[in-house]
């Protein structure tokens, strides 16, 4: 019976921890359903795109349909490399930090496919605006492990001189903007990039990534106001794992409409797309990258995956979520279904994969190796404080030499 | 040689955790990466990893024990082959070294003695040293708005704060909380443990995430005639509601000429915790301090948190109550009363003296009376005062000191430049400038963005040195 008084309604997700997983309502459509469009279509024409999901691997491991982009199989052995790397390279910082080498990490696992199937759609000297959990895109451009992990135990190699969070990366020659801790900033601030690219006639683009949870800040918002008034060459993407530290994406606003829908209430072409399926992901990316180099616009996606590890080092998801949810992910693991593509088509074997597996272990290893000689939070050499006051101003002013003197420095 | 293995830190302010179950048992071979045991802390459930190899020689506290403080022993690694026993007595030998605490004949408080599964209310005997901060000594001096002889009960700030809420919520209907992560997971940092249980999903609200979008709500349902208390996972969050907290929840009662106003508080962590970097740190006392049609606290014991809190939620105005992540886990006496509630806008002479005055407030209390104590050591008596409210400031109790010691060393852990420090110089001058016989001096912290790295961190924060050193420059002694 209809409520005949105004009532509240608090979202709630389907089972909690003591309970199994359930996610007999999300029946995700065949791959291969959608078709590519072409790239100078209108937002309305999207709609379709934006309320369905965009899947390029079917359950056999085919690639189907018309967003097939029809990589070749050392792209794909590239891909899978880079989604195994990150993989090794986030377990392996997870354990630094329950040995106190350093104080906090963020996991990315089982969201591999979305950062590094987009850098591998994307031009090298593309500008990316990504969250703390997109660590695929510096490991997918090839910058080197090394140099991370010196960030990460925030010892003398670290090149922003100890005054970020763990994971907070940022390098300007990798094309990779600084993490921000507050939530969404990057949104914006990727139009702006976006706008005064165009403005420039630079042939770049610009990227950025939010998390589901983050779009309800006003910076999503923001941004696709002014991408779209201005035709800004940028992708907007919103990473769907379903889960903002213990909110599920409901409280975000996920049960009423798709993240992508949102889009399109903009005037943006939106399409969601199948964030585990690597050659999805990069399917559409490259699609959204033409658009944004014809002089089209911005592109919102959205990539609905699942976030398999704790939001960070401080958290712990079986208080909050079945603890068997991420094992039964109706959408699969992202290496295993790259692997299982690879293997199909006669381009991958079980020792190959083993190997693989192996060589990326050690590479990890070997780095941390090496990142741990030149020091980590609690051991060994360390930022001198003599650098402390450096970059405050782009000089420094009397008052802050006067500070560092009165340190002794 | 035999390796203790420590009780580990999940994060720089963890200062316990349960030791759930062991994985090893004695006189099992462990290989480095190997996992020994998992610990349960209030946030999560981790691993503890072995870094040197050997044999488990001996486990020190059991399965299932709570509240072991980090950095105490929790079991042996002898050397292959070595003798198990004489492992086990050699353990001693590993005293003294550099920032542990205490081992062999002290044991870890609340560690083996604790029953598992409950955690006492009133420890018997101090806690061991944190690896992070040092708690403070527990506070002689009582308030004096609680009745002598009334029973204290020791309690975290961060329980004292939920109590304040809890009780407030029970005596008012209209009184909600909401905020990120405020409902299923108890609060980022805890605070709201166990409100959602007690109060169901429409009082105690998990919000989307937008502070600014939030801090809107509550203004809203403040006029509406709630009384919304809106939690931020961090203050440096709510530079983006900043706009609904001065413009709006601040301005419109006076700009309705007095017809609608917002009763709200907006609270939550504030200023540097440890390891959290420039966006995490910031204290931001000094910038709702100027702002008209606000008020605000910010607490340093735990009655006080309690207290104040209740006020706040009664109050009809707008409240900025600034909290501080380190001080959450400090356990301190509260008086065990049915309503305890203190007034906004009265400071207190934490420690009496008649040397010189040392004003703060927060966490900077912890510098000041660490100062203090040293002070005395040398024959200076500190009279230090907790300025407990920013805004209403409380001159007169700094001024009828600063009359009496003539000197005054204000302490904050802000920026220097229009600082609260700097307000308390001002009001000093014109109200007590004839009393002086030195220049207010003040400690605050450098004029850098809160770096990461620990020793930057330490470098860029004041410290109790500096405040020994201004409180002997106005008292003209080296």
């Amino acid at each position: 019976m209809p409520s005949t008084s105004p009532s509240l309604h608090i979202p709630e997700p389907k089972h909690r921890p003591g309970a199994s997983h359930d996610f007999s309502d999300m029946r995700p459509p065949p791959a291969g359903l959608l078709d590519r469009p072409a790239i100078d279509i209108s937002a309305g024409q999207a709609e379709p795109l934006a309320r369905g999901l965009v899947r390029v691997l079917n359950e056999q491991g085919e690639a189907v349909g018309s967003w097939d982009p029809k990589l070749d199989p050392d792209r794909l052995r590239g891909g899978l490399k880079s989604m195994l790397t990150t993989r090794a390279y986030d377990d392996r910082m997870m354990r630094a930090q329950r040995q106190g080498k350093t104080s906090f990490y963020m996991k990315c696992t089982g969201e591999e496919a979305v950062a590094v199937g987009a850098a591998l759609a994307l031009r090298p000297d593309d500008m990316l605006f990504p969250t703390y959990r997109q660590q695929g895109l510096l490991i997918t451009r090839g910058w080197p492990l090394v140099d991370m992990m010196c960030q990460v135990l925030s010892n003398s190699r670290d090149r922003m001189k100890g005054r970020q969070l763990p994971v907070f990366y940022s390098s300007k020659e990798a094309g990779f903007f600084s993490i921000s801790g507050n939530l969404g900033t990057q949104f914006s601030q990727a139009v702006g990039w976006a706008m005064a690219a165009a403005y420039k006639k630079d042939s770049r683009i610009a990227a950025a990534w939010i998390g589901e949870g983050a779009t309800a800040e006003g910076d999503f918002h923001h941004a696709l106001t002014f991408a779209a008034v201005y035709n800004a060459p940028v992708i907007l993407n919103v990473v769907n794992n379903q889960w903002a530290i213990s909110s599920f994406q409901g409280i975000a606003g996920g049960e009423k409409a798709t993240f992508a829908s949102r889009g399109i209430g903009f005037g943006i072409p939106s399409i969601r797309v199948d964030g585990n399926d690597l050659l999805a992901v990069h399917a559409v990316t490259a699609w959204a990258a033409e658009r944004a180099r014809a002089g089209l616009g911005p592109t919102l996606i959205e990539h609905f995956t699942y976030r398999q590890a704790a939001h960070s080092t401080s958290d712990d998801p079986t208080r909050y979520r079945p603890a068997d949810e991420p094992e039964h992910w109706p959408l699969g693991d992202p290496v295993d279904r790259l692997r299982g593509h690879l293997t199909v088509s006669g381009h991958w074997s079980e020792a190959q994969h083993e190997a693989f597996i192996t060589e990326t272990s050690e590479e990890v290893r070997a780095a941390l190796r090496e990142a741990e000689s030149y020091g980590t939070l609690t051991d060994g050499p360390s930022v001198s404080p003599a650098t402390m006051f450096d970059d405050v101003f782009k000089e420094m002013p009397w008052h802050l030499r006067r500070q560092r003197q009165e340190l002794g420095y | 040689m035999p390796t203790d293995i420590l009780m580990p830190a999940l994060s720089p302010t963890m200062e316990q955790g349960k030791l759930a179950k062991w994985l090893k048992k004695e006189g099992d071979t462990i290989k480095s990466g190997d996992i020994l045991a998992e610990i349960e802390t209030d946030k999560a459930t981790m691993e503890v990893e072995a870094v040197d190899e050997g044999v488990l020689a001996k486990i020190l506290v059991p399965d299932g024990t709570d509240d072991v403080a980090v950095n105490t022993p929790i079991g042996v690694i002898a050397a292959e082959g070595e003798d198990v026993s004489a492992a086990t007595a050699a353990k001693p030998a590993s005293n003294g070294s550099a920032g542990e605490p205490p081992k062999g004949d002290t044991p870890a408080p609340a560690a083996a003695q604790a029953e598992p599964g409950q955690a006492p209310k009133v420890p018997a005997q101090p806690k061991a040293p944190s690896a992070v901060a040092a708690p403070p000594q527990p506070e002689t001096v009582v308030d004096p708005e609680v009745p002598e002889g009334t029973e204290m009960v020791t309690q975290t700030v961060r329980e004292a704060l939920r109590d304040a809420m809890a009780e407030e919520m029970r005596r008012d209907r209209d009184v909600f909380v909401m905020g990120e992560e405020v409902a299923e997971y108890q609060g980022a940092y805890k605070v709201t443990q166990g409100l959602l249980q007690e109060f169901g999903p429409k009082r105690v609200i998990d919000t989307p995430i937008t502070e600014h979008g939030f801090a809107g709500l509550g203004v809203g349902a403040a006029l509406a005639g709630l009384k919304p208390i809106v939690e931020f996972m961090t203050w440096n969050f709510a530079m983006q509601a900043i706009d609904q907290i001065i413009n709006s929840a601040a301005k419109t009662l006076y700009m309705s000429g007095g017809q609608m106003g917002a009763p709200i508080v907006f609270r939550g962590p504030n200023g540097a915790a440890a390891r959290v970097a420039a966006q995490h740190s910031h204290d931001y006392a000094a910038w709702y301090s100027n702002v008209p049609g606000l008020k605000v606290v910010m607490p340093y014991t735990a009655a006080d948190a309690k207290g104040l809190l209740k006020a706040a939620i009664r109050d009809p105005n707008p409240i900025i109550f600034l909290e501080n992540e380190i001080l959450y886990g400090q356990s301190m006496p509260v008086p065990k009363l049915d309503d305890f509630v203190l007034p906004i806008g009265k400071a207190r002479i934490h420690r009496p003296g008649k040397d010189v005055t040392i004003v703060s407030f927060g966490i900077g209390m912890t510098y000041a009376l660490k100062a203090a104590e040293e002070l005395a050591k040398e024959g200076i008596e500190a009279e230090v005062i907790d300025l407990r409210t920013i805004r209403p400031m409380d001159v007169a109790t700094v001024v009828k000191s600063v009359q009496k010691t003539n000197r005054c060393v204000a302490v904050e852990e802000g920026f220097p430049q229009s600082g609260v420090t700097a307000e308390i110089g001002m009001r000093i001058m014109e109200e007590a400038f004839d009393y002086l016989d030195a220049p207010v001096a003040r400690v605050t912290g450098k004029d850098v963005p809160m770096p990461y790295a620990a020793n930057l961190e330490k470098l860029a924060l004041p410290n109790v040195a500096e405040v020994i050193a201004a409180a002997k420059a106005v008292c003209y002694r080296s």
